[in-house]
């Protein structure tokens, strides 16, 4: 840390501030309860993509899913949490290996309904700092007040790349197009949902019941960032084994980190969860926008 | 061998047997996809640019590239010959090397070379010379503008866009980076 640096970003960080207090009073009006929960954890999601930081025999969290979830099992109906995740190797203009994620979790509500309280809730930010729902990014206005553009994945493939999200996936380039082509579109001038990722990037999300191609998982993006993920949260704990394993599978053959199994998921999804949608969204990435700053250091007091 | 991690903006690789440096740099994730490096890069040869991303678990190869100065010597007809400052090894280099730069090469000029597998591919010449103009229209008497221009040439046939105020005799200070005029050192 710099001490002519840090002090050259006061602006940024009381905005940083003030956006999170209003993304709190937006929760706490709507009756969910702000929890905390364990950043050392002994078993992390096995994921494809996401390194863990290790940390005396246990993991730092890359994310509270796990214990999100156990709570949602336990009966907390909604529940919201701010806190630090770590993942391993990234870093850059819009990553950092230590992050503050705010991770939301609601029962009874669908993965599209998710979509609408998430959209809702950066609006009502906005109006607060701003006084007028919208805010200006990389010299873009982003109307929050329009209804966001809901995009599915297929159409944003077949929109911007000309071929299928399975063509994408066959010839290994769906993540190469998707920051290269999809990303930059995403998001300008008003909110954009993508929706509906193809079942083999399901991860914790349920697959959806008329169609078993897709999963319930949608991403929201603002200005071209990537800013939050959903899903519809996977119930079934047979089909939750099945999928960790296959992934733990990928990531031994890559080499990455051994994680113990998750029982402590297991058990959650045995006891009965109820029907819920659940969301995790990056808040420095968010203040990068109410800041309107492109570099996410900018944001951070580091 | 690099791997993708150590990838960032300066770092030199070598492609296809080419070196290259990388001149913007970003590093990309989809939160739940693979990270992807995305590099802008100049080909420190032949300067064209281009654009590669790379994967976490690519391996770059490393440039065999080294730093060493060097004095003018002489031109032997065909080559310019310089020699090691510390061995006084001398190495031969073709005119294509330097170019323009040629014309700015004084004896005993100390020069930074930049080797790749043992081949100059850069050469730096000290910043400024000073050079008598030969060649030119008389100058306008009490004309100091600065921005008004008129061809001469160095006693090597180099030509130069000089100020009116430039008379054959004078000595002027020349910027080897550019080829220009940067001010006059002595009237003739």
């Amino acid at each position: 840390m710099d001490v002519r640096t840090i002090a050259l970003r006061r602006g940024n960080l009381e905005r940083r501030a003030a956006l999170f207090a209003a993304i709190r009073d937006c929760f706490n009006a709507r009756d969910f309860l702000e929890v905390e929960t364990n950043v050392r954890i002994p078993a992390p999601v096995p994921e494809e993509f996401i390194e863990s930081i290790p940390a005396d025999g246990e993991f730092l969290r890359a994310s509270p899913e796990i214990a999100m979830k156990i709570l949602v099992a336990a009966g907390y109906e909604r529940i919201y949490q701010i806190g630090r995740c770590f993942r391993a190797g990234e870093h850059g203009a819009r990553h950092r290996e230590e992050f503050t994620m705010l991770e939301y979790y609601a029962v009874g509500m669908g993965y599209r309904e998710l979509a609408d309280f998430t959209v809702g809730f950066i609006r009502e930010a906005a109006e607060r700092i701003f006084g007028r729902p919208e805010l200006m990014f990389r010299e873009e206005t982003v109307d929050l007040e329009a209804p966001p553009e809901i995009l599915t994945v297929a159409d944003a493939y077949r929109r911007y790349c000309g071929m299928s999200m399975e063509e994408a996936s066959r010839k290994d380039i769906f993540d190469e197009l998707m920051v290269t082509r999809i990303e930059p579109r995403l998001g300008r001038g008003r909110l954009t949902i993508l929706t509906d990722y193809p079942a083999e990037r399901a991860s914790l999300a349920r697959l959806k019941p008329d169609d078993h191609s897709v999963a319930e998982r949608w991403e929201l993006y603002l200005g071209g960032l990537e800013l939050a993920n959903a899903y519809g949260e996977l119930l079934d704990p047979v089909e939750q084994r099945e999928r960790f394993r296959h992934a733990t599978r990928i990531r031994r053959a890559a080499g990455m980190l051994d994680y113990p199994d998750p029982d402590d998921v297991y058990a959650a999804l045995e006891t009965g969860m109820p029907f819920c949608s659940g969301a995790a969204l990056g808040l420095d990435r968010l203040a990068m926008i109410f800041a309107d700053v492109v570099d996410i250091g900018e944001v951070r007091a580091e | 061998m690099y791997s993708a991690s150590d990838l960032k903006k300066g770092l030199k690789i070598q492609i296809d047997g080419q070196p290259w440096q990388i001149t913007e740099f970003e590093f990309c994730k989809p939160g739940k996809g693979t990270a992807l490096y995305r590099c802008r890069l100049r080909n420190m040869i032949n300067g064209s640019g281009m654009e590669k991303t790379y994967r976490p678990t690519d391996r770059i190869e490393k440039p065999d590239l080294e730093e060493r100065e060097m004095y003018y010597s002489y031109n032997d007809g065909h080559h310019y010959v310089f020699s090691d400052v510390e061995t006084y090894e001398e190495m031969s280099v073709d005119p294509e090397v330097l170019g323009k730069q040629a014309y700015f090469l004084l004896e005993n000029s100390l020069c930074k070379f930049l080797l790749f597998n043992g081949e100059p591919i850069e050469i730096t010449l000290p910043t400024f010379i000073e050079k008598e103009i030969v060649e030119t229209e008389p100058g306008a008497r009490g004309d100091t503008a600065t921005n008004v221009m008129k061809p001469a040439r160095i006693d090597n046939g180099y030509e130069i866009q000089v100020p009116l105020f430039i008379n054959i005799g004078d000595i002027v200070k020349i910027d080897t980076r550019t080829g220009d005029y940067a001010e006059r050192i002595s009237k003739a």
